[in-house]
């Protein structure tokens, strides 16, 4: 590299730019004033709207409902299809229609599935997010399980079998205590991109059922207000016990592997 | 993604017929045999998710693919009578330059995140180990907060009465606030903001598998410093920046919510075409050919990607 120090000029440009917004937003969240730019003092208040703020509320119902569901159905389906994927066959073409979702712009997914429900005449709603959901859930799910399928060693599997169990046993038994963290893994990495999810849930969700991203879209559009910063606040918080809670799970169960 | 799955052993046959005999029996295990391999597993493992994939990813895809030569329903949806009039309109500058200018809008934020990406992933990966893992947290922190809200930040930020107008008001760089939101620049700051994590984390893992050797030795062999990077650090991670190039293009290409909120409505890009094809203009024959020109813009990127990483990374691809 051409010199030493300048080097760490675009290093930590980036973090500032990284945290300057958010940190603005968190600062702004506790503002007393409706001024979005001017700082006029500490108050709780824009939390108090927002817990008061029904259409919100409604929102996170919505949105964890789709991410549960994505979750359990992501989790099935990716984990067969990863151990399917390493153990049953080797197709070049199998690998690239699972990683397809992950690669395929989320626009163009959404007006797929909006044309393909409008085409079965299905009515929208959260089951129709669900299903969307599950196709790139599914999709980073099996990625993660392969991923630690590939690092197993085979040998257990092959002395179960050897010794005469059948491959339900043998799968219920050896495989999947074995994948049960990066089966953890992927089942967290579902839930969370439902969550955040937009584009696919806008072109996918019934109007009268918005899920979270839906009802923060609408309100951003509408214009600057400082509940949407308490809110912002909530979820950093939310997301931030979740990284930390998921770094000591990694953590534990590397300590006891 | 690595090639790990490329390996096969030696001895393990390409593609078995389905069904073909498994276990103890065979002699010599192939790989292929180690595991439940009966076709009846086979279907049990793979049916539900290819399955799924099919019906929910290829059938709607075909579907989209299917509606750029029909004609428009009254109230969406599709009549099938064949027409070529989708491809003329997309050819008609009115729409072609949306797309073009999209192309570049999307070019620009991929260059910007690798010029500052880059130099942040080296740095990174000489760190000490416990701070690498911090600064890798803390780079991919902003991307598990809401994607609208991140966006919606940058609208406080940069508003005539918003910090930066303050900041540079405030150090005599300016007499009046700038009109710094609703322009290309916006726009491209907003992409960037919400993608670089992806060009970083590839980056990183590029420069962090090389072999410090190397550079050591071009250092020894009288190489200076920018020699060295030029002519040995960055040529080996070539794929790297090619993943994260792709990773960060791809998904500003289509995007529509940064170009409305940070855009003000005036610069449009084609994925707001697209979004108000579908819901506004109910023209679903017309929002899937748009969507068709999206495809193959990547496709090609695609093509270029898998071209450079085997020119540069043909060994590198193949170790793993």
């Amino acid at each position: 590299m051409p010199r030493r120090r300048l080097i760490y000029v675009p290093f930590w440009a980036t973090y500032v730019f990284l945290y300057t917004p958010i940190i603005v937003l968190v600062v702004m969240s506790f503002n007393a004033g409706k001024s979005p730019y001017v700082f006029e003092g500490l108050s709780l208040k824009w939390y108090g709207e927002l817990a008061g703020n029904d259409t919100i509320r409604q929102g996170l119902v919505n949105t964890l409902i789709v991410a549960v569901g994505t979750t359990v159905l992501s989790t099935v389906l990716g984990t067969l299809l990863a151990v399917g994927m390493a153990r049953h066959t080797r197709s070049r073409l199998l690998d690239a229609l699972g990683l397809l979702p992950a690669v395929l712009p989320d626009l163009v997914l959404a007006i797929g599935l909006l044309v393909f429900y409008a085409t079965i005449k299905m009515t929208l709603g959260l089951h129709s997010v669900i299903l969307a959901h599950t196709v790139f859930g599914m999709a980073f799910v099996a990625a993660v399980v392969r991923t630690r399928l590939t690092h197993a060693d085979t040998s257990l599997e092959e002395a179960s079998r050897d010794l005469g169990a059948s491959p339900l046993a043998t799968f219920t038994r050896i495989t999947l205590p074995t994948l049960a963290p990066g089966i953890a893994a992927g089942a967290l990495l579902a839930f969370t991109l439902s969550i955040d999810e937009f584009v696919i849930a806008f072109f996918t969700a019934a109007p009268t059922e918005p899920t979270l991203p839906i009802v923060i879209y609408s309100m951003v559009r509408f214009g600057v207000t400082p509940e949407i910063n308490a809110l912002a606040t909530i979820l950093l918080a939310v997301s931030f016990t979740v990284i930390i809670v998921a770094q000591r799970m990694t953590r534990l169960t590397e300590s006891l592997s | 993604m690595t090639a790990k799955h490329d390996i096969a052993p030696p001895g393990a046959p390409p593609g078995a017929p389905p069904g073909a005999p498994a276990g103890p029996s065979t002699g010599r295990p192939s790989r292929r045999s180690r595991g439940l391999g009966t076709a009846a597993a086979r279907l049990a493992f793979l049916g539900p998710g290819l399955g799924y994939l099919i019906v929910l990813l290829l059938v709607p895809l075909a579907l989209v693919l299917s509606y750029t030569v029909f004609r428009r329903g009254r109230f969406g949806g599709v009549v099938y009578e064949w027409t070529l009039e989708n491809f003329t309109r997309l050819f008609d500058p009115l729409y072609f330059d949306v797309v073009l200018s999209s192309v570049k809008t999307a070019t620009l934020t991929t260059l910007a995140a690798l010029l500052i990406g880059y130099p942040t992933a080296y740095v990174i990966a000489g760190l000490p180990r416990k701070w690498k893992t911090i600064a890798l947290i803390a780079v991919v922190m902003p991307f598990w907060t809401n994607f609208l809200i991140r966006v919606y930040a940058w609208i406080i930020l940069l508003s005539g009465p918003g910090l930066v107008n303050e900041a540079l008001t405030g150090i005599g760089l300016i007499d009046k606030p700038l009109q710094l939101l609703y322009n290309q620049g916006t726009i491209v700051t907003g992409l960037l903001y919400s993608y670089l994590p992806l060009m970083i984390l590839p980056l990183y893992a590029a420069i962090e598998r090389l072999d410090p050797q190397l550079r050591e030795a071009s250092a020894n062999l009288g190489a200076r410093p920018a020699r060295t990077f030029w002519s040995v650090t960055f040529p080996l991670t070539v794929p790297g920046v090619l993943t994260g190039c792709v990773f960060v293009f791809v998904p500003c290409l289509g995007n529509f919510v940064i170009p409305e909120i940070l855009g003000g409505g005036r610069s449009i890009m084609v994925g707001n075409l697209i979004r108000d094809q579908f819901l506004k203009a109910r023209d679903w024959p017309f929002g899937s050919t748009l969507a068709l020109a999206v495809i193959a813009v990547l496709v090609v990127l695609l093509f270029l990607q898998a071209w450079a990483s085997r020119v540069y990374g043909g060994t590198e691809g193949r170790r793993a």
